[in-house]
């Protein structure tokens, strides 16, 4: 069927873009993939807030963008990519890449135990942010420089 | 020597000896009388709050561990002046402050003399805890009483000399510590002086939000405009309204409540910390410092 084949074409296309980003500017990359997250958080809390109507699907989606990175973090921080792009990655990721893939994976694993719940209610919502947002600082703690 | 002369060497040897005489006497460690707190039963709900308000945990629990109820110090406090490693302050009677009565905790908070009558370094902001209401104090003593003893001494500061020197610490008093409790401004509302005390007082939130000038205190007339972090690892934003004048009220709440800044990114550094207490102070605390963080008038600083 035709829209099928536009929709798996363009799904192949988004997935190899975000591959060929992330091999030729993974600082780039991983800068997305943080504003990305950036926005599901404005998404949450602003529905948490009652500022935004909750809506189950869009809740969901930012809880698919963080997994989502969390699974691709590890991936983003080569040797070549320590420097430049104004990137605020602390020199210590390297120094200690085990424990920093440790910390993404509890990040995306917090991110899998508290999706059901929040993606299910306003209620929901409010019992994960703050849980989330933990999840956010135990990482960014050690290996995020201060902002300029 | 002629008689003139010798007038002369003795009236500046005496002008010598008075004034070190006098600065003797300035310089001496202030504290107050026992009898000055009237007898009362705490309140261990407030002493609480004060407890997450000033994020005592911040500095003084054990790093890299999860219980900030836990309060061993040992951080090291990087300075132009030395390190300073923060004190132990566990209800430990030997290592910690178990042993103090309610009067030298006092003293120590509002005064910044220790119970051996030395000057306390202000690396412990005392300039700020002296804005706070005695009995807010005593209640904050009796909750800290109430957390666990943690064995262990903390290593003795790398601070050399001259700024080792705690009498010298006394000069330094007579300009940077006003001695002055907090004042609530009539003009304002109740909530907005509520948040000017937390602020100002427990939560000391000048004093790594502000620059310092080269004693260490912080330069008043830029209070507020961003200053450099207590870990000595880059800076503190400016809060005035010269930085925050796109934020709402909501937003600032928010930052304190959840750690979500306006922009939806996440605060950093020794904030993370801060959020992890303010997150916990109740939902009118906080309302009440984002009122009066709003209203600070814009003064130009570090742009971030």
């Amino acid at each position: 069927m035709t829209f099928r084949f536009v929709l798996g074409a363009t799904l192949a296309m988004a997935i190899v873009t975000t591959a060929v980003m992330a091999q030729s500017d993974p600082i780039a990359a991983r800068k997305a993939l943080m504003k990305g997250n950036d926005e599901g958080a404005r998404v949450a809390i602003g529905m948490m807030r009652g500022r935004i109507p909750f809506d189950r699907a869009k809740i969901d989606a930012a809880f698919g963008q963080w997994a989502d990175t969390a699974a691709k973090l590890p991936a983003l921080f080569p040797d070549n990519s320590k420097t430049g792009g104004e990137t605020h990655a602390s020199p210590k990721i390297w120094q200690a890449k085990a424990d920093f893939d440790a910390k993404a994976a509890a990040f995306g694993k917090t991110v899998a135990d508290t999706r059901a719940q929040g993606a299910a209610s306003v209620e929901g919502l409010k019992a994960a942010i703050p849980v989330l947002g933990k999840a956010c600082d135990n990482c960014h703690a050690d290996y995020r420089l201060p902002m300029k | 020597m002629s008689p003139r002369l010798r007038n002369l060497v003795i009236a500046l040897v005496a002008a010598a000896v008075l004034g070190a005489a006098g600065l003797w006497v300035l310089s001496a460690p202030a504290t107050i009388a026992p009898e000055a707190l009237a007898p009362r039963t705490a309140d261990l709900a407030n002493g609480k709050t004060m407890f997450l308000a000033g994020g005592c945990s911040s500095c003084h629990a054990v790093p890299k561990q999860e219980d900030h109820t836990r309060l061993g110090g040992g951080l090291g406090l990087v300075s132009p002046f030395g390190t300073f490693y923060v004190p132990n302050i566990s209800s430990d009677p030997k290592d910690g402050i178990g042993s103090w009565n309610e009067t030298q905790f006092v003293i120590a908070m509002i005064k910044g003399t220790s119970p051996d009558g030395q000057h306390l370094f202000p690396a412990f902001p005392y300039t700020s805890y002296q804005r706070m209401d005695r009995n807010d104090v005593r209640d904050l003593f009796a909750y800290l009483r109430t957390l666990p003893a943690v064995a262990g001494r903390v290593r003795d500061h790398d601070v050399p000399f001259p700024f080792n020197v705690r009498r010298a610490v006394g000069l330094w008093k007579l300009l940077f510590l006003d001695g002055k409790s907090f004042r609530p401004d009539a003009v304002q509302s109740a909530q907005w002086n509520r948040g000017a005390y937390l602020v100002n007082g427990p939560g000391h939130c000048a004093e790594c939000h502000s620059p310092r000038n080269f004693l260490g205190a912080i330069v008043e007339s830029k209070r507020f405009a961003g200053g450099r972090s207590p870990d000595g690892q880059g800076g503190v934003p400016n809060i005035t309204q010269f930085k925050l004048k796109e934020w709402s009220l909501e937003d600032i709440q928010e930052t304190l409540d959840t750690g979500m800044t306006a922009d939806a990114d996440r605060v950093g550094g020794a904030m993370i910390e801060v959020v992890a207490n303010t997150s916990q102070l109740s939902e009118q605390d906080r309302a009440a410092m984002a009122v009066y963080i709003k209203s600070l008038a814009p003064v130009e600083g570090r742009a971030k």
